[in-house]
């Protein structure tokens, strides 16, 4: 039942990106990469991760895939403006890329083995909520609390970079 | 224009209000029963179908769909009947009891109206857009707790939930704003967005500052808090919360002062121009669907939910949240639209400065 | 407990990761390619919280944490830019926009 799950939602999230990739539309594209994040949310779930498959819709599917489309809508580059794609041996020479690419990161997977999972139903249950992320954040022994209170100065960084970018005159 | 004359017109308004405040005691006795009966009566049957978990989960989506449906035809006959009352004339009258039934009659209209596809639309988006508006609508139903039984889910993790779920709408909104191909539909739908993900950040603040209070996520847990300590209003740091949640709120459903996205002076009425027929009526739904769910969400974290002496939660629940989408209508209905800007500063220079004030305050009071 | 094994999502998050991948080599439109510069952030995330149920750490869901804020100040600057360029050159093409070429 949950292998069927997994399978059933690892080949909708696999549709989508291929279809993502290959739409002319970008407008489209956009879509259907918020239907894949929608699908690794359903993913996180499975996997114990209940607060971040909530952040992950919020950020993603909620802010960083609107942020893409009001731009796409912004600069209107719709259908009409759907760019002229790379022809001849381009497209092939980048499958081709990617395909040993693929090959090669099998490789290295193969190399080892991951052992049995340590995951205990305790853990599982309460691994992944909120409060689970929030002690582990911002306990001073484990090394998470100084990344984090950086990550606000980078975030402010960004406000700042993309209001001086925007603006036609600053 | 005579003396009796408008006399007369005041005495039929004042005999109007009577029978409209009839129909709603009808309506809320009504619920009375049904909160009633649910709870010894009905528990075979509920046992047996909550035996089953996908059995379950239909049944529940069934009553909420439906739930949903009745209560937008009421919510929309009592807003013109308000409306009505604002601006002194009388609101539907003829079809039904008080004009009751002029919602369904308007239903069955949109129903049987054919539905105009424009030729330039982009039609997969075009035909998507009211359902991807509609179904995160239905599905922030689910945490809200309408009685203390009557909660379809109580995930440990709502408040996220729902403000996951509800920051999905822009997409539909962008999705039927491009999807029309039309110059005001798009700058509708732009508008929109940038409404909805400005007023979410005030309006997440408010709720966070409701969450460093009670200490969990859970609805069950904010209303247990609430039923041991008083309702969360009445913490002083939390009454600047809920006026920023109430404004960020109104923001969220675009309505009036916050309804540039439908602007009918400017912009025809936004994004949903080109929608006709039944696709129309999912986006009036989702529309008065939300505002009775922003309302219910503001009485469980502000106003304790389902809490109250004699009546049953149900009664309680949906008496508190008619009260404050009466108070939303209120608003809607005397205050006058801003300007773009305005509202955009309204937001990033006011309300989001001042609920990190408010988060912080909340914080220190909580943590005393 | 496992029920899925984990290589099943290391191998999920390895195709995508590879479909990001050719999409920014095949792609000219730079939104496209942010998306999918997306897309193999999303994969990454996906082997960090698979790894970390399977071994019953949390460090895992902490990285994706910081990727997703990185993943927002990266979006929010980049689509910045791109709105300048097309302001500045009227095309976004990413062939089209060489300056910086020697």
């Amino acid at each position: 039942m949950q292998a069927a799950f997994f399978g059933v939602i690892a080949f909708l999230s696999i549709l989508s990106a291929i279809l993502m990739v290959m739409n002319r539309n970008p407008v489209r594209s956009a879509l259907f990469l918020v239907a894949n994040f929608a699908l690794l949310a359903v993913l996180y779930l499975t996997l114990a991760a209940q607060f971040i498959a909530a952040v992950e819709i919020i950020v993603y599917a909620g802010a960083i895939m609107v942020l893409f489309l009001f731009v796409l809508m912004l600069l209107s580059l719709g259908a009409s403006h759907a760019l002229r794609e790379r022809g001849g041996l381009q497209p092939l020479v980048a499958i081709i890329l990617g395909l040993i690419f693929l090959a090669s990161l099998s490789a290295a997977g193969a190399i080892g083995t991951l052992g049995p999972g340590q995951a205990t139903p305790q853990w599982v249950k309460n691994g992944g909520t909120v409060k689970a992320i929030g002690t582990a954040l911002f306990d001073p022994r484990l090394p998470w609390l100084f990344p984090f209170e950086v990550t606000s100065i980078l975030l402010l960084v960004a406000v700042v970079g993309a209001i001086v970018l925007a603006k036609r005159r600053v | 224009m005579s003396v009796a004359h408008s006399g007369s017109a005041d005495a039929r308004r004042s005999g109007q209000f009577v029978g409209v405040i009839f129909v709603f005691i009808v309506l809320l006795v009504i619920a009375a029963v049904i909160g009633h009966l649910t709870l010894p009566g009905l528990a075979p049957v509920w046992h047996f179908l909550g035996a089953h978990p996908i059995l379950n989960a239909l049944v529940k989506a069934v009553v909420y769909v439906s739930f949903i449906a009745l209560l937008v035809l009421f919510l929309i006959w009592w807003e013109r009947k308000f409306a009505g009352w604002l601006q002194a004339r009388l609101g539907p009258k003829h079809v039904g009891p008080q004009g009751m039934l002029q919602t369904l009659a308007d239903a069955l209209k949109l129903i049987t109206k054919e539905d105009i596809t424009p030729a330039v639309a982009d039609r997969p988006l075009f035909y998507l857009a009211p359902f991807v508006v509609f179904v995160p609508t239905v599905l922030t139903f689910m945490v809200l707790p309408l009685g203390p039984h009557w909660i379809a889910q109580d995930l440990n993790v709502a408040l996220l939930y729902v403000i996951a779920i509800s920051s999905m709408t822009a997409t539909g909104i962008m999705a039927a704003g491009w999807g029309s191909n039309n110059k005001y539909s798009l700058l509708g739908g732009v508008r929109a967005v940038a409404q909805l993900l400005s007023y979410e950040v005030p309006m997440v603040m408010a709720v966070l500052s409701v969450v460093t209070f009670v200490g969990g996520l859970s609805m069950r847990h904010i209303i247990d808090y609430q039923a041991q300590n008083g309702w969360l209003i009445l913490k002083w740091p939390l009454i600047p919360a809920f006026l920023i949640f109430l404004i960020a709120a109104l923001a969220e459903l675009n309505r009036t002062p916050f309804d540039l996205p439908e602007a009918e002076s400017e912009l025809v009425s936004g994004f949903h121009t080109e929608y006709s027929g039944m696709r129309f009526a999912f986006f009036f739904l989702a529309e008065f669907a939300n505002n009775f769910f922003s309302a219910g969400f503001a009485v469980a974290l502000f106003f304790g939910g389902y809490l109250g002496p004699i009546l049953p939660g149900i009664v309680w629940f949906i008496l508190k949240t008619f009260v404050l989408i009466t108070l939303m209508m209120w608003i809607r209905w005397t205050v006058p639209r801003l300007r773009i800007d305005q509202m955009m500063g309204l937001c990033w220079k006011l309300l989001v400065p001042l609920s990190l004030v408010v988060f912080i305050l909340a914080a220190a009071w909580a943590s005393r | 407990m496992l029920a899925v094994p984990t290589e099943y999502y290391l191998a999920l998050s390895a195709i995508l990761f590879t479909i990001g991948v050719i999409g920014v080599l095949i792609k000219r439109n730079p939104i496209v390619i942010f998306m999918c510069i997306e897309l193999m952030l999303n994969a990454v995330n996906l082997t960090f919280i698979a790894f970390g149920r399977h071994f019953a750490q949390i460090n895992g869901q902490m990285y994706v944490i910081f990727v997703m804020a990185v993943a927002a100040a990266e979006v929010t600057v980049g689509l910045g830019i791109i709105v300048a360029v097309f302001r500045t050159k009227d095309t976004i093409d990413v062939d089209e926009v060489n300056l910086l070429k020697f």
